[in-house]
């Protein structure tokens, strides 16, 4: 009975809303992007055509990659707004250093380290996840992201007065708020406002790219499972949510705690991939840099949001040449791409154009890849 | 005595972020979004201001009017060109704008003024500090006025928000932004006239700041903003008053936290403090409960 | 008119002069509609007299089980302003209930009560043979009453299979781990409640729009996944909240009979809002009418159509002799099912109904 009144439905009005197999098709997209990233920069360097600066960039593309993907977890697939995730990074990436500078010495087989590096990082950063997750759960919206900006930095002044130093048996030694004396310069590890010392550059650009991939995989397959499903579900209505029995806190912590662990095994690559790093590169700045990749990429667009995050990465690079305006270019094209892809009135022009020139223009009109598609039927 | 001295720093800084958080909190009324680029305001109030002063020559009173009236076309021309053209597109969209708008705001800084700080004169150069109780006591007449100041905006604010015909019509929009415009109400008006309003302060907010703290560079407001903006979700962001409590707590806080605890560690006590008021009160100190219909 | 008399007896109802219902009362005094009036003065006086013996109102079927549901004194105020009082309800285990009454008149806060969206101010509601004292929204569906909403609430932009597929999360038996990865262990739970989902669907013959946004179904489509979405989570009990708002007459006579075939299947009980009286005249074996927060009656469908108070309660009162032979053909229409005082009222429901 019901497909005769849907039979009477514009059928078109439901053509839009059809995602079948939308799964597959954004895990291929996905997957396609990182794939051919990874061959085409690796022949560009190969082949000299990218430059040594853009090369040194490699590394941080593929971390941020990863971060803007964890960070969808959160923004997207839970839809709360995280302000904070730099912190998570920091608390990896200095967990990374410490791990290596402690391994160092007995296990010089570099891949193992990074990977023992990068599991301890993920363990450290889901505890700062479920410890911050746990009180601020209950906090909606606005207020929410101001508490999570408040952990990030919480976070980073925190990493400001931690002191890490190997003593002469090679022993780790810590010390909080002041520093440790009686250490060469060249065992301390990380010194409180100078951050991480003496690091071995183990990061490359293979391992950071099989990072993103892993990231890419757990977002994905838990966006596609019961877990994901719940966190949706009550992104898109908590109280049907509550009213179907999902425990509204768990799924949101664990969604939190799941995106914060991979921002630490991110941020872990990102320690690993220079000999000094301060504090300070984790602040508010960077927190909202990430937001950015995931806010231009489409929030819940996951490989929106891994260009956004490749492109956004290399343009001050490649502003270069402008020098003192590369910044200035950069704020302009945020608010003007911004503006052009949220304003539904220039979108809607920036369409019709699009589908007048688009070589692969179908004859039904299908709408159902943007992730920027808002607003339900009228009720 | 130092205890004494410690609050009235405190009480001044307070001030400051009160004033600033006015902006925020009046703005996040009307239009539902974190304006960002907010701290980057009172960084503009203080150049014009220096500028006015340091340049032209003015009377540092007269320049502080020049910083506002720019500010204020500043606060009029940001809203109308990047948030209005995203109203009704969801907060993240406009937050993202904001944050292009304070790199924006940044970045044109550093090209006309350069990265080396400006050293700032102070707005009340000529006057002497207090001394009291044998001198032990010192009281600057930055805090004095920053401290009356604050006073005086809240108390105007509320009387505009309550009693003018356009401080109704701003708070029938940022109650209900439809029915207010059925109503017959320029919602385009009663907005820009916030960012007006907000931004006026945050000039005021930038030159009384830069009397007391007067080293001027491009960065100067981003972290006065995001603690301001603390300091309006501290108190309950939507509400006048609570932003001026929001405000003043915090910046007894953060001075006692550096006189007392540590130095280094003030930022994360100051951002402490705010959590634990959310876990108690959600919604901040004066903050309103809402419901949501099922 | 000596019916009338006896049904009148049936029927409980009082007024309250200690909340401000003055006039109401007056309404009462005054009533010359249906034969004699039947008031009381005061709560304590209709708890004294009455005791709670809605078991009477049991269909035949499910005399002698358990109810499913039993609410005693249930009420609720706000800030002072008393939106509920006093509700009392027996709830057979497969019995199709009905709740009925003007706008405002507290019938969605019921459901809220119900379900813990609100917590009670008074009163106990009894789940099962269990109070639900204490208990959370979540705790109240885990235990088996699952719930729609008169303002649709579905997870818009997850397909119309996944919000079923949600709903079946509590039996879906996999962990995070698996879910992280895809272990066989998930890919086999995943098609298992493919399958389920799919029966679900059957239920309505939805299952060809499976893939669509949910967010993007018209209207009654929306409604209907909603009824799937809430039996998905396999309740004793499901409280649906005008179920048949914006439907047209034939989708809600398929309604109807749907709402039918899911308690003969399933074996539930169903608790139901509605304005369209040809529904729940149609179906519900037991009927409670509910004015500004109060209980004006109770009673079966025939009972209710003929109740002065239940039209007083939807026209307002009459007077003299004209209004009296008005009332008399409004009672027929309400006894049509001609009347909803939802906006949405169907002139041509009645035929549907009969």
């Amino acid at each position: 009975m019901a497909e005769r009144i849907l039979k009477s439905v514009s059928v078109r009005a439901l053509k839009g809303a059809k995602r079948g197999g939308q799964y597959r098709k954004e895990a291929m997209i996905a997957y396609g992007i990182l794939i051919a990233g990874y061959i085409l920069l690796q022949l560009g360097a190969a082949t000299g055509i990218i430059g040594r600066n853009l090369q040194g960039q490699f590394v941080p593309i593929c971390v941020y990659m990863a971060l803007a993907i964890s960070l969808n977890l959160v923004v997207g697939i839970s839809g709360e707004l995280s302000l904070g995730h730099a912190g998570f990074m920091a608390a990896g990436a200095f967990t990374g250093v410490v791990v290596t500078r402690v391994l160092e010495k007995s296990l010089s087989f570099a891949p193992a380290r990074l990977i023992i590096a990068l599991i301890a990082a993920a363990l450290v950063a889901a505890l700062a996840g479920f410890i911050i997750g746990i009180p601020i759960l209950g906090l909606r919206g606005d207020y929410l992201a101001i508490v999570t900006l408040a952990f990030g930095e919480i976070i980073r002044n925190f990493m400001n007065v931690i002191y890490f130093g190997l003593n002469e048996k090679g022993h780790l030694v810590f010390s909080f708020n002041h520093a440790i004396d009686g250490i060469e310069d060249a065992n301390r590890v990380i010194t409180g406002p100078i951050g991480a010392t003496g690091t071995t550059q183990i990061a490359t650009f293979t391992g950071a790219m099989l990072l993103t991939a892993f990231t890419l995989f757990v977002v994905l397959n838990i966006k596609n499972s019961k877990q994901g499903r719940a966190i949706m579900a009550i992104r898109d209505n908590r109280i049907a949510g509550e009213s179907i029995g999902l425990d509204v806190k768990k799924y949101k912590l664990m969604a939190f705690v799941v995106s914060a662990a991979l921002a630490g095994m991110a941020g872990c690559m990102f320690g690993q991939n220079y000999s000094t790093l301060a504090p300070v590169k984790f602040n508010f700045n960077t927190s909202v840099l990430i937001l950015v990749f995931v806010v231009l990429g489409g929030i819940g667009n996951i490989w929106g949001s891994m260009i956004a995050a490749a492109l956004l990465t290399i343009l001050p690079e490649a502003l270069r040449q402008f020098s003192d305006y590369r910044m200035l270019t950069y704020a302009v094209v945020l608010i003007v791409v911004m503006i052009c892809t949220y304003n539904p009135a220039i979108k809607a022009r920036i369409g019709a154009v699009w589908s007048k020139i688009n070589p692969f223009r179908k004859r039904s009109k299908d709408n159902s890849g943007s992730s920027g598609k808002k607003g339900k039927e009228a009720a | 005595m130092n205890f004494l001295t410690n609050l009235i720093s405190g009480l001044s800084l307070g001030s400051v972020y009160a004033i600033i958080a006015l902006g925020y909190t009046m703005v996040y009324g009307i239009s539902k979004m974190l304006n960002f680029a907010h701290g980057d305001i009172i960084m503009i109030g203080g150049y014009m201001s220096f500028i006015m002063s340091m340049y032209v020559g003015m009377n540092g009173w007269l320049a502080l009017l020049v910083a506002i009236v720019i500010c204020t076309i500043l606060g009029i021309t940001i809203e109308r060109l990047a948030y209005r053209p995203l109203r009704g597109t969801g907060s993240l969209a406009v937050l993202i704008t904001a944050i292009g708008v304070s790199y924006f705001l940044q970045n044109i800084a550093l090209l006309i003024w350069g990265a080396n700080p400006k050293m700032f004169t102070s707005l009340f150069k000529g006057m002497s500090p207090i001394h009291a109780a044998g001198g032990k006591l010192t009281i600057t007449p930055e805090s004095i006025f920053t401290i009356l100041a604050n006073i005086v905006i809240m108390l105007c604010l509320t009387l505009f928000v309550s009693k003018t015909k356009a401080g109704k019509a701003m708070r029938a929009v940022s109650e209900d932004n439809g029915a207010a415009q059925l109503m017959g109400i320029n919602v385009n008006q009663s907005i820009s006239l916030t960012f007006a309003i907000g931004s006026g302060l945050a000039a005021v907010a930038g030159v009384l700041m830069c009397s007391a703290y007067p080293v001027l560079i491009p960065t100067t407001g981003a972290m006065p903003g995001i603690k301001a903006f603390t300091a309006a979700v501290f108190g309950g962001i939507g509400s006048i008053p609570g932003a001026m409590i929001g405000g003043l707590i915090l910046g007894i806080i953060e001075i006692f936290s550096r006189a007392y605890i540590s130095t280094e560690l003030a930022d994360a006590i100051v951002f402490g403090c705010l959590i634990l008021v959310l876990l108690v009160r959600p919604t901040g100190l004066l903050g309103k409960k809402v419901h949501e219909k099922v | 008119m000596a019916d009338n008399k006896e049904k009148e007896n049936a029927v409980y109802e009082y007024s309250d002069s200690g909340h401000g219902y003055e006039n109401r009362q007056e309404i009462y005094y005054n009533d010359n509609v249906g034969g004699r009036a039947v008031f009381v003065d005061s709560k304590e006086q209709y708890e004294a007299d009455e005791p709670y013996n809605d078991e009477v109102y049991l269909p035949e079927k499910d005399r002698g089980k358990a109810p499913i549901l039993q609410v005693n004194g249930l009420g609720i105020d706000f800030g002072g302003l008393t939106a509920v009082d006093n509700f009392n309800l027996t709830l057979g285990r497969t019995e199709i209930g009905g709740l009925i009454g003007p706008n405002g008149a507290g019938k969605t806060t019921i459901f809220n009560m119900l379900t813990k969206v609100y917590e009670p101010t008074r009163g106990d509601i009894i789940f099962d043979g269990k109070s639900t004292k204490g208990m959370s929204t979540v705790d109240i569906n885990k235990a088996g009453m699952a719930r729609t909403f008169q303002n649709i609430r579905l997870f818009d932009k997850l397909t119309v299979e996944e919000n079923i597929k949600v709903a079946l999360h509590h039996t879906t038996n996999y962990g995070l781990i698996d879910g992280m990865l895809h272990t066989p262990k998930y890919r086999h739970e995943e098609f298992r409640i493919r399958k389920e989902a799919m029966k679900y669907l059957k239920i309505f013959g939805m299952t060809k729009t499976a893939d669509y946004r949910a967010g993007s179904l018209p209207y009654g489509a929306q409604r209907r996944l909603e009824i799937m979405r809430a039996l998905a989570t396999k309740p004793k009990l499901l409280l649906l909240d005008e179920p048949a708002a914006g439907m047209n007459p034939s989708e809600t006579a398929e309604l109807m009979d749907t709402i039918k075939e899911i308690r003969d299947r399933f074996q539930i009980a169903v608790f139901l809002i509605e304005h369209d009286m040809s529904l729940v005249m149609g179906i519900c074996e037991g009927i409670v009418v509910l004015n500004y927060g109060r209980t004006i009656a109770k009673g079966s469908a025939s009972e209710i159509q003929s109740n002065p108070k239940v039209i007083e309660a939807y026209l307002g009162k009459s007077r003299g002799k004209m209004e009296e032979e008005k009332h008399e053909n409004l009672e027929e229409a309400l006894s049509k099912g001609r009347l909803a005082s939802a906006p949405s009222g169907k002139p041509d429901a009645g035929k549907e109904a009969e």
